[in-house]
């Protein structure tokens, strides 16, 4: 386009600019309207309809669902137990691999490390927890403790079953946000921290720790998000003793099939879901201090 | 995370083999793996190199290529698909289930895609009300002879006179128990369920499955297998609730537990227990003399089937006693057809597994109809599971 047009051109910059923004961020949008928001409002819907005789939905306008929801206080009581703990968990063992891979892996090994970190993904989350259930089961580690004489040792379907489910099945999601946060840390920053006295715990709780917070924050709540709709690991680790939420709703579609009773858990766990973000993006944004960090 | 999204889609042919080979030994129950998590599609395509080999004319009407059947893990001689195949150009895809509920469901929600599916005695009354199914074309069905079926596992597949549904095989619900553990012999489910809280605590299975698990604890008190009176099923429930902290699991998908020896007892469908007895022979199959479930699965084709002609033509060769004694050798569950019986070797009919004593059938109960809709049970058995 010519210099010469004046005014006209600085419209048509501007035009032709807001489309292309527009034409970009289509798909983008397209995606979220067909398949988050259309589902979302479709389950608001039939939350507020009730269950056809033979199961499924039938046309009504009722809170009855909204009403019920005591009915699985336990399985959101114990959602609301495991996420937290489950995160937590993970975290700790995540953190010291993540400064590992960060601070003291050299370049070269580095990308080798993170890919043996991500490579688990690739298979079927199903599958990997299917071998651990052999692993735990009675002919696994019971069997090799039982040979060096410590007998009848049951590991399978108990709450560390599910713990270890959890950890070894969300770890990546925790290990890598810290990473990244730990990998941008300026080193002489520790430096002047050891120069103006501190010992080495301090300099990291002051700053190796206070510096990764928002990768923490991230890893934490991406995996307690996900933890809120858990239930193949306490299904299959836990011998389906232990009820979670995405257990009542999975049996209220696919067994009960009483839609509307499930859609309004569903959106009540959505519910939940964004208050945990808003926490955790407040709580993240406070200790980190000036550093603004947003999660949602 | 979701895990849903691969459900309709095909797995690799490599992971299909792995699987099939896990299923042939018999690692897996009915209520198979993906089935117990509660998604239950495990979807597996027979042949990937579908219209790469010429479709032999088979028929006036047009079969198609491919068309895909809902069935239960471990129902099949896999090599009956690939005849089939061979014989008519048509690959069958399988999807395994976990429940009748979940075949429901899937089928409510509309769209399935199956041209043939296996649902269980008590739910085709239910499915026709829903208009999900339709009357069958017998003429469609020659290898059927209604002759040659014995109509006490047969008659729910027949609604006023006209035939929606044709049997695949039947069997009973009981227990099986690991008798090295366990060494004091039982006949009963009130034995069941008091070894599960004394000698069998923490060994002990029940099925994630309300039919069964409400039904049998019923039993415990000499209740009607399928009872929805409010008394009874509070008295189930409050067994239930005591027994929960005793148990080990509460999952359809026993044979692991029991084959590894972490489970010393667990509630059990005939052919499992066919399957566990012959490969572990201290494993013993007991039906409850107060009773329990007796059952029949059908063959049934959707109304919305994609693909009626291939459906039609897969279940006329299923129906064909020469393939159907293929199918029972390898799932192990007994045959409803006197034709088939008459293929089958003397040791598959004398073992008491696969055919009871009379005595031991005359008490079982086959579920009914309103216990799968029953929102009474469906409530329980998620108290259960929370508690």
């Amino acid at each position: 386009m010519s210099a010469g047009i004046g005014a006209d051109s600085m419209h048509g910059n501007r035009f032709r600019h807001n489309f292309l923004t527009a034409l970009l961020l289509a798909p983008a949008t397209v995606w979220l309207v067909v398949f988050l928001v259309l589902p979302f409002i479709a389950i608001a819907v039939f939350s507020v309809g009730e269950r056809a005789p033979e199961g499924g939905y039938q046309a009504a306008f009722t809170l009855a669902q909204y009403a019920n929801l005591p009915a699985r206080a336990t399985a959101f009581w114990n959602t609301m137990v495991l996420a937290p703990v489950g995160a937590l968990a993970c975290l700790i063992v995540a953190y010291p691999v993540a400064y590992y891979l960060a601070l003291q892996v050299p370049q070269r090994w580095r990308l080798i490390l993170l890919a043996l970190v991500v490579i688990p993904f690739w298979t079927s989350l199903l599958m990997r927890t299917y071998a651990w259930m052999y692993i735990l089961g009675g002919r696994g580690i019971p069997a090799l403790l039982a040979f060096v004489g410590i007998e009848d040792v049951r590991l399978i379907n108990t709450p560390g079953a599910v713990l270890l489910g959890i950890v070894y099945g969300y770890l990546p999601l925790m290990i890598l946000p810290i990473y990244v946060s730990l990998e941008r840390l300026d080193r002489r920053l520790l430096e002047a921290s050891a120069d103006l006295g501190a010992t080495p715990l301090s300099t990291f709780l002051g700053v190796t720790l206070k510096l990764s917070l928002p990768g923490v924050m991230t890893g934490f709540s991406l995996v307690m998000i996900l933890l809120l709709g858990e239930y193949l690991i306490p299904t299959l680790l836990g011998g389906g003793k232990v009820f979670f939420i995405g257990n009542a709703l999975v049996d209220l579609f696919l067994q009960s099939r009483n839609w509307p009773f499930g859609s309004a858990i569903a959106i009540t766990l959505v519910l939940v879901s964004v208050v945990v973000l808003i926490v955790a993006n407040r709580i993240s944004n406070r200790v980190a201090g000036a550093r603004r960090v947003d999660l949602i | 995370m979701s895990k849903s999204y691969r459900d309709g889609l095909p797995i690799s042919p490599e992971n299909f083999v792995d699987q099939l080979m896990r299923l042939k030994r018999g690692s897996i129950g009915r209520r198979d793996f993906l089935g117990l998590t509660g998604l239950g599609i495990a979807t597996a395509v027979m042949a990937r190199e579908i219209g790469i080999m010429p479709t032999p004319a088979f028929a006036a009407e047009s079969l198609g290529d491919r068309m895909s059947i809902a069935t239960w893990p471990n129902y099949h001689d896999p090599q009956t698909f690939e005849n089939f195949k061979k014989d008519t150009g048509v690959a069958v895809e399988v999807n395994v289930f976990g429940s009748n509920e979940e075949m429901l469901a899937k089928l409510q929600a509309g769209a399935s895609g199956w041209s043939l599916f296996v649902p269980t005695n008590y739910t085709i009354s239910t499915y026709k009300k829903l208009g999900i199914i339709e009357p069958l074309e017998m003429a469609k069905l020659s290898n059927f002879d209604g002759t040659q079926e014995d109509p006490r596992f047969t008659s729910e597949g027949t609604i006023d006179k006209v035939i929606y549904a044709v049997p695949k095989n039947w069997g009973t619900t009981g227990f099986a128990v690991n008798t090295k553990k366990l060494t004091k012999p039982m006949t009963s489910w009130k034995e069941f369920w008091d070894t599960a809280m004394a000698e069998g605590d923490g060994r002990t299975m029940v099925h994630d499955y309300q039919l069964t698990t409400i039904g049998n604890a019923l039993k415990y008190y000499g209740y009607s297998f399928n009872s929805l009176k409010q008394d009874e099923l509070a008295k189930a429930e409050e067994l239930l609730l005591k027994v929960k902290p005793h148990l080990f699991a509460v999952s359809s998908d026993y044979q692991p537990g029991m084959r590894a020896g972490d489970a010393w007892m667990t509630m059990c469908w005939t052919n499992d227990g066919a399957q566990l007895h012959r490969d572990i022979p201290e494993i013993a199959y007991v039906l409850g003399k107060e009773g329990g479930e007796i059952w029949t699965d059908f063959y049934a084709i959707p109304k919305d089937a994609p693909n009626k002609p291939a459906g039609y033509a897969l279940l006329n060769y299923l129906m064909n006693p020469q393939v159907a004694v293929k199918e029972h050798l390898a799932n192990g569950a007994p045959s409803t057809d006197a034709r088939v019986n008459k293929l089958l070797p003397k040791e598959v009919l004398d073992n008491p597994i696969l055919y009871p004593a009379a005595d031991l059938l005359t008490p079982l109960e086959f579920g009914a109809a309103a216990t799968l809709t029953d929102p009474g049970r469906a409530e329980l058995m998620a108290r259960f599971k929370s508690a």
